[in-house]
């Protein structure tokens, strides 16, 4: 038998390349678009080393929330406004967050474990409500970011440097990740959903595993909320740790598939195109077709955006 | 020789039930012990509770000269002690090379090194071999939820056998398999386990398998042992005839005595 190629890493190559030639040219609301899908994707990309352990978790916007205000009390309190301090932090705020809670949360399997990240990430939202250092229900602004000690003098410029640093962490995030799933931790994840006995019986850990798993999708869930907080420059309980914020994560998640690395990104620019387009042609009822085309997905295409594109590849590949 | 494997007194209550009364028995190294009794007499009990499934109510279990009594399975497994299950326990949705590679792969985890490549050359050489040893290369790229029972078996046993462990226990290896199937499953595990140089320990209701591969029998009955001799001397003994091996076998015994004389 001839193993299949992989071609994740030279996809990943190609794709990183045609969005920051297209960078230069995209307009505004659409690098806007780009940068909030790209935040949210790095989370989906957490959750979907959850799910393909066979867990899901619909709280994640805790850790989302974690990353966002770690990057705005740094910017606000510290006057620290620097991309390669702030991100890092707000992805080790999250992931130490994760390791804590991942002691309770790994002993608990399918709603529990799902509702447990709810309950934690309702708990930071009711505390985010109620204090008002931190701007309570309306948040705070998050300063101009700087990278490499230079702060971009125009909003413009600063959405298209953000826009390429971005792409750049998009890229590292799902090669580590594309790296991870290949190594024998990853693989652990189709074993311990297939069968959590065999995998203690073979002389690993289950609870240990998913621990890993769950600090991974916390720390990529921080930075994702990192990221979101320094492209919207501002902060806010309702857009970063609400439970329908999670809900979202969880949506798009479903709406990428399991099956690659670059399905999250691909997701993320799906949905939210779905969504900018559905409010400007239905305002009030907007919802309603972004439910539609969640409910086409789970009937027509359970993997998810990306096994449409696996089997159109696929299907080009017979061709030849 | 020191025994590699001893129960010391094990006894397991489940509330009122008395699963396992006072076990004591030693393990030599390179021993088969066929593991016989009727349905809850405790054989699969004693099963769990030496694989840490289960941990006794009271007494001692001893590895090696080591008290093994209250580790995890994956600490039991880690220290040389495997098994396989009755109904197979396998990763359905993965090909029989994948189950095995996964195997291997969590067999040479030590530290960081789980985070090494799963697919390398060394651990792929070792799965092409033990689908070889194992007969099982046929079926190397089908789903393990599509295999007939007995290749489930074999994968099963194949799986529990790459931590190369000191001792395996079988629990009922040839339950669901055909007649016509399960000797040549049990001669292709009992040889793939004899080049292993491995202690095993099975469960077994079938008194053909049981006179055919152990050395040594150890007959439960009501949660303890009333027997323990080789099969030549257990599977005639009055006890294990009444309690264990039922009156069918009796006048099986009888027949062919009879057509003997």
């Amino acid at each position: 038998m001839t193993a299949s190629r992989d071609w994740t890493i030279p996809g990943l190559t190609i794709g990183l390349v045609v969005m920051l030639v297209a960078g230069v040219v995209l307009p505004d609301w659409l690098l806007n678009i780009l940068n909030i899908s790209f935040s949210r994707a790095l989370a989906v990309l957490g959750l979907m080393v959850l799910w393909r352990t066979g867990l899901i978790s619909f709280g994640h916007a805790f850790y989302y929330g974690l990353g966002a205000y770690t990057v705005a009390i740094l910017g606000k309190e510290l006057g620290v406004s620097e991309i390669l301090v702030t991100v890092p932090a707000a992805m080790l705020v999250a992931s130490t967050v994760g390791f804590f809670l991942g002691f309770i949360i790994r002993r608990y399997r399918d709603i529990f474990f799902a509702m447990l990240s709810l309950a934690f990430s309702m708990v930071l939202y009711g505390i985010l409500v109620k204090t008002e250092a931190l701007g309570s229900t309306d948040g705070f602004s998050v300063p101009t970011p700087s990278f490499l000690g230079f702060g971009a003098e125009e909003a413009a410029d600063n959405k298209i440097v953000l826009y390429f640093v971005l792409c750049g962490i998009g890229y590292g995030a799902a090669l580590l990740v594309h790296r991870y799933l290949q190594s024998t931790l990853g693989n652990l994840s189709t074993a311990i959903r297939d069968n959590e006995i065999r995998v203690e019986y073979l002389g690993y850990s289950v609870a240990h595993a998913i621990h890993v798993k769950y600090v991974m999708s916390a720390a990529l869930a921080g930075l994702g909320g990192a990221i979101l907080a320094i492209s919207l420059s501002q902060v806010d309980p309702d857009s970063m740790v609400n439970w329908t914020i999670s809900g979202e994560l969880v949506f798009v998640t479903i709406l990428s598939g399991p099956g690659s690395v670059a399905a999250p990104f691909i997701g993320s620019v799906v949905f939210e195109l779905i969504r900018t387009y559905a409010f400007e042609w239905l305002p009030h009822a907007w919802q309603l077709i972004v439910g539609a085309t969640l409910l086409a997905i789970i009937f027509f295409l359970p993997g998810g955006v990306w096994s449409l594109l696996a089997r159109i590849f696929g299907r080009k590949e017979g061709e030849r | 020789m020191s025994p590699i494997l001893e129960a010391r007194g094990i006894s397991k209550n489940f509330g009122a039930v008395t699963a396992a009364k006072d076990v004591n028995v030693a393990i030599s190294q390179d021993e088969v012990v066929g593991i016989i009794g009727a349905n809850g007499a405790g054989k699969t009990t004693f099963v769990n509770m030496v694989t840490g499934y289960l941990k006794p109510t009271s007494g001692q279990i001893v590895f090696e000269g080591r008290d093994i009594t209250q580790l995890e399975p994956r600490q039991i497994t880690r220290l040389g002690i495997c098994r396989s299950f009755q109904v197979p326990q396998v990763f359905m949705t993965e090909t029989v090379y994948e189950n095995l590679l996964t195997a291997l792969g969590i067999a040479a985890a030590t530290g960081f090194s789980v985070l090494r490549y799963m697919k390398r050359p060394d651990l792929e050489t070792q799965c092409e071999a033990l689908l070889t040893r194992y007969g099982i290369g046929d079926y190397r790229d089908h789903l393990a939820s599509s295999l007939p029972q007995g290749v489930r078996k074999l994968l099963d046993i194949a799986m529990a056998m790459v931590a190369r462990p000191r001792i395996l226990l079988l629990d009922e290896p040839t339950s669901g398999i055909s007649t016509d199937e399960k000797f040549g499953l049990m001669d292709t595990v009992m040889s793939a386990l004899r080049e292993e140089k491995v202690t095993v320990l099975f469960v077994e209701h079938d008194m053909e398998i049981v006179e055919r591969y152990v050395g040594r029998v150890l007959a439960f009955y009501q949660g303890e042992i009333i027997c323990d001799a080789p099969p030549a001397e257990a599977l005639v003994d009055p006890k294990v005839k009444e309690f264990v091996i039922g009156e069918e076998h009796h006048r099986r015994d009888d027949a062919e005595g009879n057509a003997d004389a």
